[in-house]
């Protein structure tokens, strides 16, 4: 049987994240939690293989805290076979590096597989770091900002990448990771039969013993990086703001241009 | 000098032609050296890389240029540009890396990250160098720009991806001309590029442009972007859109911005028939300057802008294209 493997991360709706008027920091509580939004579409990419490929097990993992349960639930709904929760106090205040090679370690655990898709980036986070740094450990290539597959095969495909003069039309051999782009596919809604099986799934949670990881790589003491410091940027207020369609009002606008030496 | 202070920049290459975003990076380079005592080492990664260039590198504050030429990294093969750029680590032991939060670098960067258990900071916006410590403080937006970060990287090598257009480069610096060449190393490749499209279609440069001029539903359909292309034209723009407007077809997804498309960061940002969604904010917020144009006087877009006009798109932008002419 063919494997494509999925991570995906549970991140919090910017949409609906406000800043405190008074401190000027985020405001987290209440939030609604969310699928990242790219990691829809690697969702989506990983149901149209198997559909293509047939007798094919789809797996979305993620590591992060419980709840990040419902996550997996939601992909599962979709048509996701199967779930896996990567979760463990030892992991927590990962940075990229040592979730990278977290999710590797959850990856060689499950065994075999012929693609592995992640997102660009997470809205959070949002350091687009953790789909090559999976490859890099598991020592496969990887293929970032793919926005067009136009063959996939186990073992050989060919991806275009998304580049900012253009495109690249990339040949891979072999087991390869890549990172999708919105531009890939539209996610399905899940069906009542998906979430009856999300309902009904059990859902495996990994943990650092099961993944035999290296104490030295993972978590806080096993990441490179630390964040020292955190601050809101001060809000942006809205500035000048006139009414009208005639030349007056658009030389209002082309002085605002000239005297801000913006052209 | 201890090689820890040394500041290696991997330089990136359009065709032949030296990208101005390691140009950038030397400039902030060369900053950071006088505060750690360092100096600034330059990787030049590419193919018939046009040599006269490395003047303007010298000038921008370098203080040496490693030209890396070969035939093999003409297209953005990862394998190969991966196998010498970590070559040249392990020769020059940098104590600080710093690549364009480019597609190439932001796709070469985490790579070498793993490679080199190095403590890898994405996109940053501000570099400084903490007293005392010498160490690189990394300042960087997250959740779609509504928190800063200041990151630092104690006990490992120190590698940022840097955005494009933050730093001004210099050209003043009077450096002695340091070239030396690096003589590629060969391998095998499971990637091959076919090719590599470039037209004028798909040249859309959003991270890289000055200023973007963007359209959003309020154009109505395809053949109305014509405005917008013009008014870009004019201001020697990149073009943008909402997700509304790459959604409906008008226009591809390259050019989107915000949540799920491209962030950017240029010194203007002009917003034509766009709404001001956030999932479109947080993709915009940070340019310098923000003009919005819509007829809806209570579109959130006016709350980010600088100069907000509520009018008709279609009567204002091609005046406004008329007086820059
Ligand atoms: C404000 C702030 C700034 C930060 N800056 C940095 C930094 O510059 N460098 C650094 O190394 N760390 C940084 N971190 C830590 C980093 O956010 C975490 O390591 C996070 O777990 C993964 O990074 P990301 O959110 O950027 O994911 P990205 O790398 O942007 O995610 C890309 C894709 O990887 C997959 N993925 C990511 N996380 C998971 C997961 N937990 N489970 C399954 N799949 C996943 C998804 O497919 C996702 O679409 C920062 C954290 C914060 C709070
Ligand atoms: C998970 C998720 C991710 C998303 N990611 C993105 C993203 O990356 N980028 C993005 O842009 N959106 C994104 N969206 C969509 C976003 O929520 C909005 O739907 C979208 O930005 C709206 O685009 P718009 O402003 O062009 O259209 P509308 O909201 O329809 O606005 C059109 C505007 O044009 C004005 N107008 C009409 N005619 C004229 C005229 N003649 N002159 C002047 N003004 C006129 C109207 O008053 C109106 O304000 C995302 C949504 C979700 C849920």
């Amino acid at each position: 049987m063919k494997r494509v493997v999925v991570f995906i991360k549970q991140v919090p709706d910017t949409a609906e994240l406000k800043i405190d008027p008074v401190t000027n920091t985020m405001i987290r509580e209440g939030v609604p939690s969310i699928i990242n939004p790219f990691d829809m579409y690697a969702i989506e990419e990983a149901l149209k293989i198997k559909d293509k490929w047939g007798d094919t097990e789809t797996v979305v993992m993620t590591m992060g805290p419980p709840q990040a349960d419902a996550a997996l639930r939601e992909a599962i709904s979709m048509g996701i076979d199967k779930g896996i929760l990567l979760s463990d106090k030892k992991f927590a205040a990962s940075d990229t590096w040592a979730t990278s090679y977290i999710l590797s370690k959850a990856v060689e655990k499950l065994g075999d597989f012929d693609v592995l898709i992640a997102g660009k980036q997470a809205t959070d986070g949002d350091t687009a770091q953790v789909g090559p740094g999976v490859a890099t450990w598991l020592k496969i290539p990887s293929v970032t900002y793919v926005r067009k597959i136009d063959e996939l095969e186990p073992g050989h495909a060919k991806v275009e990448r998304m580049r900012s003069e253009g495109f690249d039309i990339i040949e891979v051999k072999g087991k390869f990771l890549m990172t999708v782009l919105k531009e890939l596919n539209e996610p399905r809604i899940p069906s009542f039969r998906g979430k009856m099986a999300a309902k009904k799934a059990e859902i495996p949670v990994w943990g650092a013993d099961d993944l035999n990881t290296d104490e030295a790589n993972i978590g806080f003491t096993g990441s490179p990086t630390r964040v020292v410091k955190a601050f809101t940027p001060p809000p942006k207020k809205g500035g000048i703001k006139v009414e009208g369609d005639d030349l007056e009002t658009v030389k209002g606008v082309f002085k605002f241009i000239k005297e801000n030496h913006l052209a | 000098m201890s090689t820890k202070n040394k500041i290696l920049i991997i330089g990136e290459c359009r065709e032949s032609s030296i990208h101005h975003v390691t140009f950038e990076l030397v400039s902030e380079g060369a900053e950071l050296s006088k505060k750690n005592n360092g100096e600034v080492v330059v990787l030049v990664p590419g193919y018939k890389i046009d040599t006269a260039q490395t003047e303007g590198l010298f000038k921008a504050g370098a203080d040496k240029v490693i030209l890396l030429d070969h035939e093999k990294l003409q297209q953005l093969n990862d394998v190969h540009y991966l196998r010498n750029i970590a070559a040249v680590i392990n020769e020059e032991e940098p104590g600080i890396v710093l690549a364009g939060a480019t597609p190439q670098g932001r796709s070469l960067m985490p790579k070498l990250a793993i490679t080199m258990k190095a403590g890898l900071t994405a996109d940053c916006t501000e570099l400084d160098i903490e007293e005392g410590t010498g160490l690189l403080l990394q300042t960087r937006p997250a959740f779609g720009g509504n928190l800063m970060a200041t990151i630092k990287t104690p006990k490992h090598l120190q590698m940022s991806t840097v955005r494009p257009k933050v730093f001004k480069v210099e050209t003043g610096y009077s450096k002695e001309k340091n070239i030396t060449k690096f003589t590629y190393i060969d391998g095998d490749s499971p990637l091959k590029i076919i090719e590599a499209v470039r037209s004028i279609e798909e040249m859309v440069n959003l991270a890289d442009s000055d200023i973007i001029v963007s359209g959003g539903r309020g154009l109505g359909d395809k053949a109305n972007f014509k405005v917008v292309f013009d008014l870009a034209a004019k201001l020697n723009a990149a073009v943008g859109a909402s997700r509304a407007a790459v959604d409906a077809g008008w226009i591809s997804y390259a050019h989107q911005v915000g949540q799920t498309g491209t962030t950017v960061m240029p010194k203007l940002y002009i917003a034509l028939g766009i709404s001001g969604a956030i999932q479109h904010q947080v993709g915009m917020k940070s340019a310098d300057y923000i003009i919005a144009v819509n007829k809806d006087s209570n579109a959130p877009i006016f709350n980010v802008a600088d100069y907000g006009i509520v009018g008709d798109l279609f009567e204002i932008a091609p005046k406004l294209t008329e007086l820059l002419g």
